[in-house]
């Protein structure tokens, strides 16, 4: 994005057990490390299920945060899942000239709103797999998404992504995750 | 000192550990869980020295950590709403026994119909228990607090439970930035507890026996004194952590914006971080509207709120009801005012069972008290949208 507003708000849209809640949480992690003084995330409050859609958010600030309520009009909408879009409305309360990172082998062009918001796209399934990122056979996506993130939010370097993964997973699972979001990071194309 | 981003209740978890309390029993019930399961995984990971005990159920939680409070244990719990009312019996006997145990209490609405959100009914229905309550609106401020409460709990002139409360949910699923001293630090600010008495083997002694009625009022008389004497020390206390460590989230109470106020906006926890939002909307709209966030339920913030009272009016967010009257603050706060000032109290209700309040919503509250519109108590939850 271009001159980005003092607080930036993400909503996250996956799947139960994709991973979207800790995609949030990695993320304000490396925002954090960015120098981005004021981070939330947190998860849709209430119940949640293996398979079942589920929402997570974070908020980005020069500032300390004091909104402690729901996010209703994003600056950033991301979808783990593309599927979702069939029977969820992702773009509801994106705000005007807002951003949308999908998980999705298919180009920016490819949906129709990219005329109307800046559309990224990366195959963070595939480079998940190609990864070997397994969860019981699923695919778990929150890292490779988050390699896309940097390419249309400027206050998130892609180095503070791989650090924020390095901490969550030691070893060699942290080294596969952050290999993932760099591999997504160089794939994701945009259409602003 | 390193700054870590995580839950409110892995943070409230991460203060329990470093105040090294001896004994923590603990019940899980949703939203507090994960605070017991991060605690139980230091336990299983070596980093936990105390004992852990699982227990059957709060009122088995409660009371075990009476019971090792007694033997001059610092002890450590954390449940929420039907768990905390199902402590009830024990909570008074926490109390009258002035045991200086420290509990988290995560904010959940009661039910039936079934409900895991946050609003303050389970906690302030334990207004009368002699616990000290303490409101907190970040996870910062939910760190500082715990460790600080240890030191006020354990005081020599307090010598009472400590209940520390925070939105379910809201905070305590919510990852933010905490600034996190290290051990020693810690250890140095805290030190170890010095019971004034304990039951041990060794040099018995009787508590809690049967007293006679000319007795008992004195004991009450003393858990009054010993409250009093927290609204001395909560200052005292937050003032040392702030030399210390740099963060400072208020005394009894947290001002924003007050100084030139028409109107003063009092709530408890995250409404009044969300109320901050609404005051900078509201200010430049030129309307002058000021914040007193209550950290305080029990011992009240009388004094405070006097003074908040001398050059505005006040608007009450309760986040909770008092079913057949009003919401609790809004109740204390008229008390302090009467006869003894003009300011004009208006109460509203907002945020019961976890529905969320945005700041519009709290403008929305003020636009109506400035237009004159508000009149006795308003469920803002099912009129404001109107």
């Amino acid at each position: 994005m271009g001159e980005e507003p003092s607080l930036i708000e993400i909503c996250f849209h996956g799947r139960g057990g994709q991973g979207a809640v800790t995609a949030a949480n990695l993320l304000v992690n490396a925002a954090l490390r960015d120098g981005n003084k004021g981070v939330q995330a947190f998860p849709f409050f209430g119940a949640e299920r293996r398979g079942a859609p589920v929402r997570a958010f974070a908020r980005i600030s020069d500032e300390d945060i004091n909104l402690r309520s729901e996010i209703y009009n994003p600056d950033i909408v991301v979808v783990l899942d593309e599927g979702i879009m069939k029977t969820i409305d992702v773009l509801k309360g994106l705000k005007e000239g807002g951003c949308i990172v999908i998980n999705s082998p298919k180009r920016p062009d490819d949906f129709p709103f990219s005329d109307k918001y800046t559309v990224a796209t990366v195959d963070a399934t595939g480079i998940a797999i190609r990864n070997e990122l397994l969860v019981g056979g699923i695919p778990v996506v929150n890292a490779p998404i988050l390699g896309a993130i940097p390419k249309v939010l400027d206050r998130v370097t892609l180095e503070s992504i791989r650090d924020a993964i390095m901490e969550r997973w030691s070893g060699e699972l942290g080294k596969k995750n952050a290999k993932a979001a760099e591999e997504a990071y160089n794939e994701t194309e945009v259409k602003r | 000192m390193k700054v870590v981003v995580d839950t409110g209740n892995h943070i409230a978890a991460l203060a329990a550990k470093l105040a090294k309390p001896d004994v923590v029993a603990a019940y899980p019930i949703t939203p507090q869980t994960t605070i017991v399961e991060k605690i139980a995984e230091y336990v299983a990971k070596g980093e936990f020295s105390g004992d852990y005990i699982c227990v059957e159920s709060e009122h088995s939680a409660m009371s075990a950590c009476i019971g090792a409070s007694a033997a001059g244990a610092r002890t450590f719990t954390a449940t929420s709403a039907h768990g905390l009312l199902l402590m009830h019996e024990m909570l008074h006997w926490a109390a009258l026994a002035r045991l200086p145990i420290v509990m988290v209490n995560v904010n959940r609405a009661i039910g039936p119909g079934w409900t895991i959100w946050s609003d303050q009914n389970d906690s302030m229905a334990q207004r009368d228990t002699g616990w000290i309550q303490i409101y907190c609106s970040s996870n910062q401020e939910i760190f500082d607090s715990i460790i600080q409460a240890f030191k006020l709990a354990e005081h020599k002139d307090v010598q009472l439970p400590v209940m520390v409360c925070y939105d379910g949910f809201i905070l305590s699923h919510t990852s933010m930035p905490v600034k996190v001293p290290e051990q020693k630090e810690i250890d140095d600010f805290l030190p170890k507890r010095e019971p004034a008495w304990v039951l041990d083997p060794e040099n018995p002694v009787t508590h809690g026996n049967i007293i006679m009625p000319k007795d008992y009022p004195s004991i009450r008389k003393a858990m009054q004194d010993a409250q009093e004497n927290a609204k001395k020390l909560i200052p005292e206390i937050a003032k040392e952590w702030k030399e210390r460590f740099g963060t400072y989230h208020g005394d009894l109470i947290e001002k924003y914006r007050c100084e030139d106020a028409d109107y003063i906006i009092l709530s408890y926890a995250a409404l009044g971080a969300e109320s901050k939002v609404a005051i900078d909307m509201l200010r430049k709209e030129g309307k002058k509207v000021g914040l007193a966030r209550l950290r305080t339920f029990r011992p009240f913030p009388s004094e405070d709120i006097l003074s908040l009272a001398e050059n505005a009016d006040l608007i009450v967010i309760d986040r909770s009801i008092s079913i057949g009257f009003e919401g609790p603050l809004f109740t204390e706060v008229k008390s302090c005012l009467y006869e003894k000032s003009d300011a004009r109290v208006y109460g509203f209700i907002a945020g019961l069972g976890g529905k969320d309040v945005r700041y519009t919503d709290i403008g929305k509250i003020v636009d109506r008290v400035i237009e004159r519109k508000q009149d006795g108590v308003l469920w803002y939850d099912m009129e404001g949208g109107k």
